[in-house]
């Protein structure tokens, strides 16, 4: 018998135009708690998937107690009692504890497979002691904390004899008392003999739980280190140490004068006291982690969603901004995160995607031109090379990297003097993320305001003039284009306050 | 600041955005795309009913007879229209019958309580409209409520008000002129029909060639990205869920013209009539597909359909049976493609090409 339970070696897994992991080795072994720490977009989530049976790997073998074994579903993993926790878990609110806790494994009696409730309740009821939680298991699951969700999804992994634990980010919307909590949990988990893998950005969740931390970045095994061993400096050069890429076009701009100023903006629950400008010919960047708020600044912004407080300028003017078309009309536009679900009519053909957001100037006599709006499709298209024999192919038959550039074609089309772009190259390959880049410069030297929400920060240092960082709904910090280094970035945008003094 | 007047977006000689490529906008005449359309075999199942219905009865192609077969679908025929623009938009809207009852019934009695005929039927329209508003506001306000529940609610609401306005009576005694309105001829053609004609005329303008029109298929496609895209969903909902009120009334008001009176039960189940000519008409009940040429094929072929058989005594029951039969394989078809390019069967077949 090995040391180890589970051990994966040479694990590769691409997805169209990205690899998302490339040669990733991995080893647990038996009652250990194992981080796994990388940037946005180092390829964790998907790590989690192999091991889950969610995704299947390229390439790659999986072992564990040294037998190799195939994972084609999460069932199969199931059966070799692996049970993963995720981020947005599968709680069902409208259910009872019980009922989300024995979901899909109930006990059954007889033919037509009768559920027996009372001893499902009195089961229910002795995991929730076990975990130190005294919950009524009739409680429906809708009004309880997200911290009671985790201890129940944690219940739920034990009363499927779960080996191997897998935590995604567990920590990331709980309170300090919570965390605690969760701490104590994993810990007598531990002492049970359960092996337990997590995800998460903070840095405090590693040093109190983790025995060895393995570090992804870009899809590749970095290394795997004892936690008492690796310091925090260390370990944040692990995690980004790479040399920026040389796909970004020179700023050579003159920066202008101020065209977009926001002062004080909160709403409850989201983000507070956000302040900030952008001048002309500028771009102005918002770097952070995913889920710290950056997004939803800028949907209050361009009217999608109410804010509870603050003011906006437009050239030194106050506006009010009530909905996207107002925000459109005013010369603000935003590139949604989502291009499929909040940019593209993906049935639509090119033409009339770019068209959409201001078809106003292809009417004569109330009625609208084709033939106008398939020129202007073709001048805006051709002027950023959007790849495709002709306007009329339906936007869901272009890449990625091509869709998103009709999404600039539809923000080109209208009359704009700031443009917010959220994340223009997630999920776009690296050919066409250089020529967004080429687009984004260009459009700064015309004189548009830029602000791009980026959780890429070798694009975000690449590209930007200036730096603002965002944690958990606050701005957090801000620098200069040149001043900024992936390392005073990541950590103002990661909570590390506590650890430094540890680490040190 | 935009670039529509050819603002240079320059670009570095050994960027790959250099690499310039022309995108077409025109595209050459497609015989296959023109064949492959919806209409072709709505034309052609319209034909089919015609010949049926000349063979049974032999008076059936006569000009006057037509007229006549077309008054008595007349009044769905009214509803198709703005149905199809809130079936266009992804939604659905079942208290159109209960509309035209109440407004219908609004109309009679307060014409017998005293009111004169003309303000009588504004006041109809007027009722018609709001109880649209209704159902408009409430989908913009509360995005959670689903079509087919706030619907349901005007559905019962509606009709409940006309039966408390008038119990189980009927309200009638109108002027002579009104019962011209359902009845009446310019020439040889009926005046409903004139109606019809300029509706359609009208409706396939609005859908068609107009940015409204345009947005509509935007909100049935995908609401998100419309709203990202600055389109007013809510207005254009409450809008089109007006217009359908509005419509309803004047179905109601054509109907009660041509029965002389009004009363609580008229116009019953309707609705599923009116969405089932919708969607044999090829509009995605999904939203965002469809055209109106096909929606007014498929309102004959319901209705002459519907009149042939009922020339050839068979009873009202197997005619609707028939009617369900023709919507399942309205609504089968499109997805036949679909389910056959996944099947295993479509697999074997590709297995065997490539194996020869």
């Amino acid at each position: 018998m090995s040391k180890y339970l589970l051990e994966l070696k040479g694990i590769d897994k691409s997805f169209p135009g990205v690899k998302a992991l490339d040669g990733v080795d991995f080893q647990l072994k038996k009652g250990e708690i194992h981080a796994i720490m990388g940037e946005n977009g180092a390829g964790k989530s998907t790590f989690i998937k192999v091991i889950t049976g969610a995704h299947e790997p390229d390439k790659g073998e999986i072992f564990i107690h040294d037998t190799q074994v195939h994972f084609r579903t999460p069932k199969e993993a199931q059966r070799h009692s692996i049970a993963a926790i995720y981020q947005h878990g599968t709680i069902y609110p409208h259910l009872s504890i019980t009922e989300n806790i024995f979901i899909g494994h109930e006990d059954v009696m007889g033919p037509i497979k009768t559920i027996h409730w009372g001893m499902l309740h009195k089961k229910a009821k002795s995991l929730l002691k076990s975990l130190s939680c005294d919950l009524d298991p009739h409680t429906l699951v809708g009004g309880l904390t997200v911290a009671e969700h985790q201890i129940i999804e944690i219940a739920k992994a034990i009363s499927q004899n779960a080996q191997i634990l897998i935590m995604d980010e567990p920590t990331a919307s709980l309170s300090r008392r919570e965390c605690d909590e969760l701490y104590k949990i994993s810990e007598k988990l531990r002492d049970d003999g359960v092996s337990i893998i997590f995800i998460s950005h903070r840095f405090e969740d590693m040093y109190r739980l983790a025995t060895r931390v393995t570090v992804l970045r870009d899809g590749k095994y970095i290394g795997c280190y004892n936690v008492a061993e690796i310091s925090n400096k260390d370990l944040i050069s692990a995690m980004v140490g790479r040399e920026i890429n040389q796909i970004y076009p020179k700023r050579e701009r003159k920066i202008g004068k101020e065209v977009f100023r926001v002062e004080g903006l909160r709403r409850i629950g989201y983000y507070e006291n956000i302040s900030f400008k952008v001048c002309r010919r500028e771009i102005l960047g918002f770097s952070g982690l995913v889920g710290a708020g950056r997004s939803e600044v800028m949907q209050s912004i361009f009217g999608i969603d109410q804010m509870d407080g603050g003011k906006l300028f437009l050239e030194n003017k106050e506006i009010i901004v009530k909905s996207p078309l107002e925000a459109i009309n005013l010369g603000i536009g935003l590139l949604p995160e989502d291009r499929q679900k909040q940019g593209l009519v993906l049935n639509w053909e090119i033409y009339k995607n770019i068209t959409l957001s201001n078809l106003k100037q292809f009417i004569r006599h109330t009625i609208l031109r084709p033939k106008k709006e398939r020129l202007q499709a073709k001048v805006l298209g051709e002027k950023i090379a959007v790849k495709s024999p002709t306007v009329f192919e339906k936007a869901s038959s272009l890449s990625g990297g091509n869709q998103q550039k009709v999404v600039i074609c539809k923000l080109l089309n209208t009359d704009l003097k700031v443009l917010i772009l959220d994340e223009p190259t997630k999920g776009v390959d690296v050919g066409a993320k250089s020529q967004i880049y080429d687009i984004m410069n260009d459009l700064a030297n015309q004189g548009y305001g830029i602000i791009m929400i980026s959780s890429d920060m070798p694009e975000v240092l690449g590209m930007c003039d200036r730096i603002i960082t965002m944690r958990e709904g606050k701005i957090t910090g801000e620098f200069a284009g040149e001043e900024a280094t992936q390392e005073k970035l990541l950590k103002a945008s990661m909570n590390t306050i506590e650890t430094e003094d540890k680490a040190s | 600041m935009s670039l529509k007047s050819g603002g240079a977006v320059t670009v570095q000689a050994d960027s790959p955005v250099s690499a310039h490529r022309s995108l077409q906008n025109e595209r050459s005449f497609s015989a296959r795309r023109f064949i492959l359309q919806w209409e072709w075999l709505l034309l052609l199942l319209f034909i089919v009913v015609n010949v049926i219905n000349a063979s049974i009865s032999p008076n059936y192609l006569v000009f006057d007879n037509l007229m006549h077969a077309f008054m008595v679908f007349s009044d769905r025929a009214i509803l198709v229209f703005p149905m199809m623009m809130i079936i266009l938009m992804g939604d659905i809207d079942i208290s159109i019958a209960s509309t035209m009852a109440l407004s219908a019934v609004v109309m009679g009695v307060s014409y017998n309580v005293g009111l004169p005929m003309i303000p009588a039927i504004v006041l109809a329209l007027m009722v018609g409209t709001t109880c649209g508003l209704f159902n408009g506001v409430l989908l913009a306000k509360f995005k959670e409520l689903s079509p087919i529940i706030v619907t349901l609610v005007g559905m019962i609401l509606f009709r409940g008000i006309a039966s408390i306005m008038l119990e189980n009576r009927a309200a009638g005694d109108f002027p002579s002129w009104f019962r011209n309105l359902g009845w009446g001829y310019v020439g040889r053609v009926p005046i409903v029909f004139i109606f019809i004609i300029v509706q359609a005329l009208v409706f396939g303008y609005m859908i068609h060639f107009t940015e409204f029109g345009r947005n509509l298929y935007a909100i049935g496609n995908n609401e998100t990205a419309a709203k990202y895209s600055g389109v007013k969903t809510d207005k254009i909902r409450t809008i089109v869920f007006m217009t359908m009120g509005l419509f309803a009334a004047i179905s109601g008001i054509f109907l009660a013209s041509r029965m002389g009176s009004v009363r609580p039960s008229m116009a019953l189940g309707y609705e599923m009539d009116v969405i089932a000519m919708v969607v044999l008409g090829g509009v995605s009940n999904l939203g965002g597909k469809g055209r109106l040429i096909g929606v007014v094929i498929a309102t004959f072929i319901v209705g002459f359909l519907r009149f042939g058989l009922g020339i050839a005594n068979v009873p009202s029951q197997v005619i609707m049976i028939i009617v369900g039969a023709l919507l399942i394989v309205a609504v089968i078809i499109p997805n036949i493609k679909a389910t056959l390019y996944g099947s295993k069967w479509h697999k074997t077949i590709i297995k065997k090409r490539k194996g020869n």
